[in-house]
């Protein structure tokens, strides 16, 4: 198929006009089924012995229904075969020129643009040519179409060797076409060829055949993607080819020697287009024949995807192992959770079955087959009321965060015990809102019930003692009051006998004043001498007066101390010079007593602070006591400190007529003597100690009374050295 | 009858029968005596015969005894004249309002006339020791 064959013609030695006209008709004759050559060995005879430069030949082929070269000598373009023109293009020049009787010229455009003709693209370029029909015998007219065209140089016209060529060659076509069995075969073929390179193509997986070394031999496209590259691609996509063809003869060595059957294996190759990893699965299969020798044939699967998906089922696969073991755990600790409430809980579908129930449920709404009748029919009761709250629940139309509660009588299916049951029920909604589950818990309100009541009981009782105690306490506050307005009614009753009291004695004392006032201004002889009887009856008038006096100055000063108008007046004092500063008032007392009346001082006394008009009032009172019960013996004043008391001790003793025991309390009483019969032979008003009592406990002391009837008394007043501290 | 030689005491009493009697006992003791009812009268002897001492009633009708001694005791002219206070009121704090109004002593009754006495002439000799 190579036109060097007809070159070798052009070598043979130059013939005359007939011998070479011979010599063409004998290659003719020899490469009888031969268009190609025949047509090249006739443009090189025209340019050997018809003086044509340049020529070529153009046949129709009735397959393709193209008008195509098949041989040129003297032409511009080496392929002469790449020129072609269809048949369906009847305005083409060329095309139209298989239909002339004549042969047509072709002239190049003239300078204005004018051409007579078209100059079409030929491989005679650009000068002008004429286009010779090549015609068969049978072909007499030009409406069959000539069977192809000689173009040649135009020279002016045609001449008769390119007439005679025409002719010969024209036969020698037709001569061929007509017998056209072997050039059939070879259109079979190449169709086959083609179809078969069209349908590997159409593989999407690369496919190769290679021999034994790895060498390629036939690649479909995408094979040629990965392992053909040509020197204008780039560096990088070169070398990842020659990566690729290493890594697959390497593989397919490694096939050939250690598993000659055919046998998927992994193949990593690169992109070339991207330079990203590519894993294929590789099937390759020795083929033997008998002319090539042995090949191996390689279909490549990309399965990059299929590993990367099946990585990644694995991967979740086990994700979904873990996610199941935890939720399996999570079940496990629900159920221990669930079945450690002591409360019977149940969880229903939708539908209102159960779905599951622990153990203080199972309690309830389950029963052996072998159990009591009675256990059956609880058992079937207590569900029937449970299915009533369940179904009054899925038909309520509630929220997801809605529970329901309600009360059941359930009873224990064991004991027969009625249980009062609160339940409450939770629907558990999917993250679209619909109902999966529905959860409720029974608790048993027994003791709550229980506790309740006695609750209410507590209340009742509480409720009653505390009206009782708001009675009480108004009752108490009334009392209050009542007492509160007394001591009020009281404190003024005080208040007005104090006053009244006082102003009495003032009262009093006016006229008592002017009494013996002028007694003594008579007695004192103002008015002149008096008679003995008029001096002894005034002498009584006077004592009378005086009486009258003390008694009125006593109450007045009980009436002081209670009313508390005689306020403690602290000053610091010797009481050595207090007792002859009392005896020295008694003076007159004394004389008259006869009685010896000592004053024994320890020797060391401290000076007290205390109130020395209240302490001389108590001594005053002692003594004139001592003097007025005494008759004979003696009276001591015996002044000492009591360290262990911090205490100034005054004891007045007599030996006058003593007082018995049962008696000692009384005489420390308001308006007491021991004598309260109204022959009594002491005077006074019985108000005298009861006074120095309460002085002396206004002074933070006492006074005590020792005392044996016949023999005498001794009162003894103890009182703080310090009455402040 | 009257002896400028003898010193002359103001008896200031709204009760009668004792101021009378005070002063009948003072004369007998050898005193010259004034005598006055109430306050107002009180100062108007005093001011006008500016006598050497004034017992003074406290509870009087009208100026009342400590107001009559406090004015007493705020005039140049009777500063200088003693007044013993003449009390029936024993109750305590009587003492110290005399004493606060300006009296130099005190004397509760009932008071014997010959213990009056007895103070008036303790109070005279102590003013004319300080004279």
């Amino acid at each position: 198929m190579s036109p060097l064959q007809a070159r070798t013609i052009a070598r043979a030695p130059l013939a005359s006009g007939a011998a070479a006209r011979l010599e063409l008709l004998e290659f003719f004759l020899v490469h009888a089924d031969d268009i190609v050559r025949c047509a090249q060995a006739s443009v090189d005879w025209l340019a050997r012995y018809a003086g044509v430069r340049q020529s070529a030949c153009l046949a129709v082929d009735a397959e393709s229904n193209m008008l195509v070269g098949i041989a040129g000598a003297g032409v511009a373009a080496d392929d002469i075969e790449l020129f072609s023109w269809p048949l369906s293009d009847v305005r083409d020049p060329l095309v139209g020129a298989l239909t002339a009787v004549q042969p047509v010229t072709f002239k190049p455009a003239r300078p204005n643009g004018h051409a007579s003709r078209a100059l079409p693209l030929t491989p005679l370029g650009t000068a002008a040519f004429m286009a010779v029909p090549l015609r068969g015998t049978r072909e007499t007219s030009g409406d069959e179409g000539a069977l192809g065209l000689l173009l040649v140089r135009a020279q002016g016209g045609v001449s008769q060797d390119v007439q005679w060529l025409a002719t010969v060659l024209g036969q020698k076509v037709e001569q061929i076409r007509g017998r056209g069995s072997l050039s059939e075969e070879v259109r079979k073929l190449r169709r086959e060829r083609a179809l078969f390179f069209t349908i590997i193509n159409a593989v999407t997986d690369p496919i190769l055949l290679t021999d034994t070394e790895g060498r390629l031999i036939v690649a479909n496209a995408r094979a040629e993607k990965l392992f053909a590259a040509s020197e204008e691609e780039s560096e990088g996509r070169r070398r990842a080819v020659e990566l690729n063809n290493m890594l697959f003869s390497a593989a397919l060595s490694r096939t050939a020697v250690v598993q000659p059957d055919p046998e998927a294996r992994e193949l990593l190759l690169v992109d070339p287009s991207d330079g990203s990893d590519l894993l294929f699965e590789v099937l390759s299969t020795t083929v033997e024949d008998p002319r090539e020798g042995t090949g191996i044939v390689s279909v490549l699967r990309n399965i990059t995807d299929l590993r990367r998906a099946t990585e990644q089922i694995e991967e979740n696969y086990q994700k979904l192992r873990v996610a199941e073991a935890a939720a399996r755990a999570e079940r496990d600790r629900l159920n221990l959770i669930i079945d450690s409430v002591a409360d019977p809980i149940i969880v229903t579908d939708p539908t209102g079955s159960t779905v599951l129930m622990n153990a203080p449920a199972e309690e309830m709404f389950t029963v052996s087959f072998d159990s009591p009748e009675s256990a059956q029919r609880t058992v079937q009761s207590n569900d029937a009321h449970f299915s009533s709250f369940i179904s009054g629940l899925l038909l309520g139309v509630s929220g997801p965060g809605e529970i329901r509660r309600g009360e059941i009588a359930l009873t224990n299916p064991n004991t027969l015990k009625p249980i009062p049951v609160e339940a409450i029920a939770g629907k558990v909604l999917t993250e679209t809102g619909e109902l999966t589950a529905v959860v409720t818990i029974l608790h048993d309100r027994t003791e709550a019930l229980e506790r309740a009541r006695l609750f209410e009981q507590l209340r009742v009782g509480a409720d009653e003692l505390q009206m009782r105690v708001q009675a009480a306490t108004a009752e108490l506050a009334q009392q209050n009051e009542l007492l509160r307005r007394q001591a009020i009614e009281l404190e003024q009753a005080s208040r007005l006998k104090s006053q009244f009291l006082a102003n009495m004695s003032h009262e009093f004392r006016t006229p008592l004043n002017a009494i013996l006032g002028y007694t003594h201004m008579l007695l004192q002889g103002v008015a002149g001498d008096l008679l003995p009887a008029v001096r002894r009856q005034l002498s009584r008038i006077d004592s009378n007066g005086r009486h009258l006096l003390q008694i009125i100055n006593e109450i007045l000063d009980i009436t002081r101390i209670e009313a508390g108008k005689m306020p403690l007046q602290v000053s610091e004092f010797d009481l050595t010079q207090l007792v002859p500063e009392v005896m020295a008032e008694l003076d007159p007392m004394i004389a008259r007593s006869k009685l010896p009346v000592t004053p024994r001082l320890a020797p060391s006394m401290p000076p007290v602070r205390t109130d020395r008009q209240k302490v001389k009032q108590i001594l005053v009172n002692l003594l004139s006591n001592a003097l007025k019960f005494t008759h004979q013996g003696g009276i001591d004043i015996i002044v000492s400190y009591d360290a262990a008391e911090n205490a100034a001790v005054i004891a007045v003793r007599d030996t006058g007529i003593g007082i018995a025991p049962e008696n000692h309390d009384k005489v420390f009483e308001d308006f007491r003597q021991v004598d309260d019969s109204p022959s009594r032979q002491y005077g006074g008003t019985g108000l005298g100690l009861a006074i120095c009592r309460r002085l002396a406990s206004m002074l933070g002391g006492r006074i005590t009374l020792t005392s044996t009837l016949g023999e005498g008394s001794t009162f003894t007043l103890i009182f703080p050295v310090d009455a402040e501290s | 009858m009257t002896d400028q030689s003898k010193q002359l005491i103001l008896v200031v009493d709204d009760y009668q029968d004792a101021r009378e009697m005070y002063a009948e006992y003072l004369q007998f003791s050898g005193f010259r005596v004034a005598e006055a009812r109430n306050g107002n009268e009180a100062l108007e002897q005093a001011f006008a015969l500016k006598p050497d001492l004034i017992l003074m009633d406290l509870s009087l009708p009208g100026m009342d005894g400590w107001e009559a001694t406090r004015q007493l005791k705020s005039d140049e002219r009777t500063r200088h004249i003693p007044v013993v206070a003449l009390t029936g009121h024993a109750l305590a704090g009587a003492s110290d309002g005399a004493r606060k109004a300006g009296c130099d002593s005190f004397v509760t009754k009932p008071c014997l006339p010959d213990d009056l006495v007895v103070e008036v002439r303790r109070m005279l000799s102590a003013v004319q020791k300080q004279a």
